[in-house]
């Protein structure tokens, strides 16, 4: 078959400019696989961040054609190979090296966002939901974070000055999940529209075009919570109808009141004081192996400071805070 | 150490992955004020050229073509309101066809029969599209669908996705004037009161006086579409997603919204497609009553 040129981006913090590699081309592959081929043979330095080729980590993210795609979801045979595929890291986050970026801005705003608050369970201490309540909620719950929709939004990646006061639509769809749980009595509209920066997306819809995961982001996560904030901040009749029905979600002042309902165990609580033996959560969190073979409810064994739970689950790693 | 604080299931509360409920929050409540500001760095060297787009495909014909078929209906629809004339089909013609531009005619400046007996503003003597245009004017302007079209092609805020806008300074809809967007939900609610106009002049259309009474002619129907493409855009909305049944967080507990949720969803699905046929529609149905009005030819009757 003909050969394939690669035009990667190669570069640092301190500059950088495309390089040129010339691979044979081979039936069936996707860019990543044709990057690997590059690491194995020209240019075993080049930095690039991949797991699962199957796209469902979220990590091999980049900028194709000027297309933000995953690399390893693009296959080479619908890509024009006259000229060279063009593959750069993502222009909205600082680049570390190659086509690495630095995306802890994504964890930043995360963890600015206030989480599930159930109200107070049933009368036998759990709580109840129906498929019909969460099945809205469970699309934005395929979101891999490869965060291309937070790449190729450019309300930052025009201006970055809004850096600071935008979530972003990866932290939308989070938001509308949180904002329309049966269970949930927080109220983040205010913090949307003062400081995560609803009215700045002006819904040209790229980052339902470039996920991978097929979700609509727009239609069935900004434009909902738009017309969510419309209801809180810009909206007489649903004011009046809020005074008057008192069905939406409570003001902060009247959720405080039924403060103690929050403290109450959750309905996963209790089941796990059931059935999960004491000796084995302190033999877990003291870090011991032997923890593995306590019980059923135990998962693998992790040696301490590995990537068990504690690190494999925490999106607010290392780079969190940089 | 707040990035190691996991719970016993080992997900971590607040993370995109975990919402599990604060414990030692005694307030039980998050609002605004609860949430700290995080400092955001900004400024880090990007990779990648400087250039405005590294795209070779041709992004440009989407927003290219939404902006010469959007400024060829404003021109259009410019001329046909400041024509103040051939907008109605009436007795001596045996019809009862009015342009959907120039309904409802309720303004001192309208032709006799055009209005009905709802002659309202007297005084009016400017053209009588400025008032017909006024509500769908509004409601398209403030469509979501047509806000991302027109902030495409003739903002270009961005023109293509991955396509620099080239803005200086972009601050969306936070701010005046497009702060105003907001008043879309108002919007529609005057489509619909329009949408119930036009469906009236679509059935009034049937009338043929001196013809056989009651018939079928093209008129009719093209104005009858005109009507169904109206409906089925304005029930697509957004907005209308919203208030039907997208503002329910227990869908159990209301099971008409969300019957109506459903369906009005399945709309929205194809609510471009909808913006684009009516609007098409609305020209054509224009232009078929202005070329009755000026003898061009005779509506004719079908049945």
């Amino acid at each position: 078959m003909a050969d394939v040129t690669m035009r990667v981006w190669r570069g640092d913090s301190a500059g950088g400019d495309f390089a040129d590699y010339t691979m044979p081309a081979v039936e069936g592959e996707v860019v990543l696989d044709v990057l690997h081929r590059i690491q194995a043979g020209p240019a075993p330095d080049l930095a690039c961040r991949w797991n699962c080729k199957a796209g469902k980590c979220g990590s091999c993210s980049a900028e194709i054609n000027g297309m933000p795609r995953l690399m390893c979801m693009t296959r080479m045979d619908e890509l024009p190979t006259e000229e060279p595929v063009v593959v750069a890291p993502m222009k909205t986050f600082p680049i570390v090296r190659d086509l690495v970026t630095d995306v802890s801005f994504n964890y930043v705003m995360a963890r600015q966002l206030p989480p599930l608050k159930p109200k107070a369970p049933e009368a036998d201490g759990t709580y109840r939901m129906q498929q019909v309540d969460v099945e809205r909620g469970q699309e934005f719950r395929k979101c891999i974070e490869c965060f291309l929709c937070q790449d190729v939004c450019h309300v930052i990646r025009d201006h970055e000055e809004n850096k600071p006061n935008y979530a972003g639509p990866r932290l939308f769809i989070r938001y509308m999940e949180l904002e329309s749980h049966p269970l949930d009595t927080n109220d983040r509209r205010e913090l949307l529209r003062q400081r995560m920066g609803i009215g700045l997306c002006n819904i040209t819809k790229c980052c339902t075009e470039v996920c991978p995961e097929h979700i609509k982001i727009t239609d069935n996560a900004i434009i909902p919570l738009k017309e969510r904030v419309v209801d809180g901040s810009y909206d007489p009749i649903a004011w009046l109808g809020r005074k008057i029905m008192r069905r939406t979600k409570r003001s902060a002042a009247e959720v405080a009141q039924d403060a103690p309902a929050f403290t109450a165990p959750t309905s996963e609580d209790r089941l796990e004081r059931q059935t999960v033996p004491v000796a084995v959560g302190a033999a877990v969190g003291a870090g011991n192996p032997a923890a593995a073979s306590a019980g059923p409810g135990a998962g693998p064994s992790e040696p301490a400071g590995g990537t068990g739970p504690t690190a494999a689950g925490d999106p607010f790693g290392t780079d969190a805070g940089a | 150490m707040a990035c190691c604080r996991v719970d016993r299931t080992g997900r971590h509360p607040g993370g995109p992955g975990g919402s599990e409920p604060e414990k030692e929050d005694k307030s039980g409540v998050s609002t605004i004020d609860d949430v700290k500001p995080i400092p955001v760095t900004i400024g880090g060297v990007r990779g990648g050229p400087a250039v405005r787009t590294l795209r070779r495909d041709p992004w440009w014909k989407s927003p290219a073509f939404t902006f010469v078929v959007l400024t060829l209906f404003v021109a259009y629809t410019v001329w046909a309101v400041f024509q103040n004339a051939d907008y109605f089909v009436g007795l001596s013609q045996h019809r009862d066809l009015i342009s959907p531009l120039y309904s409802p005619c309720i303004v001192g400046s309208c032709v006799p029969g055009s209005h009905g007996s709802f002659l309202v503003l007297h005084w009016w003597m400017l053209t009588p599209a400025l008032i017909g245009l006024s509500g769908p004017g509004l409601f398209r302007s403030t469509c979501y669908y047509y806000r991302k079209a027109y902030y495409r092609s003739f903002w270009q805020s961005p023109p293509g996705c991955a396509v620099a806008d080239g803005h200086k300074r972009y601050t969306g809809e936070s701010r005046f004037p497009l702060i105003l967007q907001n008043i879309h939900r108002y919007a529609w609610y005057v489509a619909i009161a329009w949408n119930v106009i036009l469906t009236i002049d679509a059935i009034m259309a049937y009338r043929l006086p001196g013809d056989g009474g009651i018939g079928v002619s093209v008129g009719s129907l093209v104005l009858t579409a005109n009507a169904a493409a109206l409906w089925m855009y304005s029930l697509s909305c957004h907005a209308c997603r919203h208030v039907t049944g997208g503002h329910v967080n227990e869908f159990s507990k209301a099971p008409i919204r969300h019957r109506l949720w459903k369906v009005v969803s399945k709309l929205n699905a194809i609510h471009m497609q909808f913006a684009w046929i009516s609007l098409f529609v609305v020209v054509i149905a224009d232009a078929y009553v202005r070329m009755v009005a000026a003898g061009w030819f005779t509506d004719p009757k079908l049945f």
